[in-house]
């Protein structure tokens, strides 16, 4: 089971510059996971002490922000696309 | 060296230094950037404010232009020359009537309904974000916009000759789409919300070397707005309003009009005093109203559904900064419907001559919910501001207005439709024929 992520520019430097990423998970969690295995660091970048999101990192699963479906436990089938973008101004 | 020369030198100097993280505080080089690398967290730009309060006085801000650039050693770009169209300085109406109608005292309008060349506030930070993007050997400029920030884009980039992309929602005022296109740029028309559009350009930002100005130029651009705090303050007579009334979509006009009467005091331009900072969304897209009733200090985002499409971002990206500032001054955030909005627009129409549009509107029926609460001292000098004009978002206000009398050119067909107008009730004299 393969879920394709889109990395932001602010990470790439720890994706060896890739744009996408093929990772495994069923979750949000799970992916999170997955990212740290194949590019150590990322998930402190991504989430607090905690292992919550940081405030300002928005997650997408095919589009949808997902604070609209379950948050970090939103399950994952194969060939979703997951984007991570920060937070933008504007208007 | 003499004194002399090192002032001339410093005056040359430009006084920004650095990017900055609002979070965590990491620093990085002035370049088009603007997320934190470690913590996500928004880039600001930081500033020697030692420089700034040896070389800036009141007598050379007003010996400078007539427009924003007055105030460009407060500004992230380098150049003397940079791209003035005539943009900021707009007028500081006193708000007699209004006042009066609400039981205020010193109620002002900061009118940026007219500002310059496209009529909204934008235009302070696109000027800003242009002049930095040719700096930074940009050649196409780009935006996501709920209309405003397209209008000004596309102007100002024609100005500068810049080539220029703007992406927008595909559901926009006719108004909007009209003020953009006249300015031949390209124009992406999104199926989607404004949320949507953002996303989608924040994933091709990087990939066609383009200066996005609310994206990876946003540390720059957004200074732009600090001009809204530094003219109130200099109009004023060279001190700080008790209360501000301000519209908020993502947040960021508020907390820069923070930012910009916070630098004045810091340099010795004002005196320090406490102002309080009310913001003001629309009940269909109040994300960050709720979250300040709630007591809550993150955002939880909702999908938009107002008249107010200026403002309607439902995923805000300042949002828990307008929430410590609002509670930290003492401040307010509250949210109007629709219905509110219109009456908002006609009252500040009929009272004070100012046709604004759909969040001006919301920001003046804010101001009435917050007097009515016994939320705003009748005492204090409130400042509204007002940032967008309503010929830009005539849909919003059709149908809640009066008619013309359509008449012979004839005396009696006149008199007779004057007679019909003082006894006939506005809205019924659309059915009525004379």
């Amino acid at each position: 089971m393969s879920v394709k992520v889109l990395i932001p520019t602010p990470l790439q430097k720890l994706t060896n510059d890739q744009a996408t990423l093929d990772c495994d998970g069923t979750s949000v969690v799970e992916l999170l996971e997955s990212l740290e295995q194949s590019c150590p660091g990322i998930k402190a970048r991504l989430c607090d002490e905690q292992g919550q999101l940081r405030r300002f990192v928005n997650f997408y699963v095919n589009s949808e922000d997902i604070r609209f479906l379950d948050g970090i436990n939103t399950s994952l089938s194969d060939g979703d696309e997951v984007s991570i973008i920060p937070a933008i101004a504007g208007g | 060296m003499t004194q002399a020369t090192q002032l001339k030198a410093h005056s040359t100097t430009a006084a920004f230094e650095a990017l900055k993280c609002k979070e965590c505080g990491a620093e990085y080089e002035l370049k088009a950037t603007h997320v934190c690398e470690f913590c996500f967290g928004p880039l600001e730009v930081k500033y020697d404010y030692d420089l700034l309060r040896r070389t800036v006085t009141r007598e050379t801000i007003q010996a400078g232009p007539h427009s924003i650039w007055r105030y460009r050693p407060f500004l992230p770009v380098a150049t003397n020359t940079p791209i003035d169209v005539g943009t900021g300085m707009t007028p500081l109406v006193q708000a007699n009537r209004l006042a009066r109608r609400l039981g205020l005292k010193k109620l002002y309008i900061k009118n940026d309904a007219v500002n310059m060349p496209t009529l909204s506030f934008k235009d302070r930070v696109v000027s800003v974000a242009l002049t930095r993007a040719q700096e930074l050997g940009f050649t196409t400029v780009s935006c996501a916009s709920t209309g405003n920030l397209a209008n000004s884009t596309a102007a100002i980039a024609a100005h500068a000759g810049l080539e220029c992309c703007v992406f927008i929602p595909s559901d926009l005022e006719a108004g909007k789409v009209m003020g953009t296109l006249i300015y031949n740029p390209t124009v992406m028309s999104v199926h989607g919300n404004y949320d949507q559009v953002n996303r989608l350009c924040s994933e091709v930002a990087n990939t066609h070397g383009w200066g996005f100005v609310n994206i990876n130029l946003r540390p720059y651009y957004s200074e732009g707005s600090k001009t809204l705090g530094y003219e109130v303050a200099e109009q004023l007579g060279w001190q700080l309003p008790d209360h501000i009334v301000a519209p908020l979509a993502s947040g960021s006009l508020f907390t820069k009009i923070y930012k910009g009467f916070q630098e004045f005091v810091e340099v010795g331009l004002v005196d320090a005093k406490p102002v309080r900072f009310s913001g003001a969304q629309a009940e269909g897209c109040s994300p960050i109203a709720k979250a300040f009733e709630e007591g809550r200090d993150f955002i939880s985002p909702v999908k938009p559904n107002t008249i107010a499409k200026s403002i309607a971002i439902g995923n805000p990206a300042d949002g828990v900064y307008a929430i410590d500032i609002a509670r930290k001054t003492n401040g307010n955030i509250a949210s109007v419907n629709d219905a509110e909005i219109i009456e908002g627009i006609k009252l500040l129409a009929e009272t004070e001559g100012i046709f604004t549009e759909t969040a001006g509107g919301t920001t003046i029926a804010v101001l009435k919910k917050l007097v009515e609460a016994g939320k705003i001292d009748p005492e204090e000098t409130t400042v509204v501001y007002i940032t967008g004009n309503g010929l830009k978002t005539q849909e919003a206000v059709q149908g809640y207005v009066g008619e013309p009398f359509t008449i012979e050119p004839k005396l009696d067909s006149f008199e007779r439709a004057l007679e019909r107008s003082k006894t006939l009730d506005r809205l019924e004299w659309q059915q009525v024929l004379v």
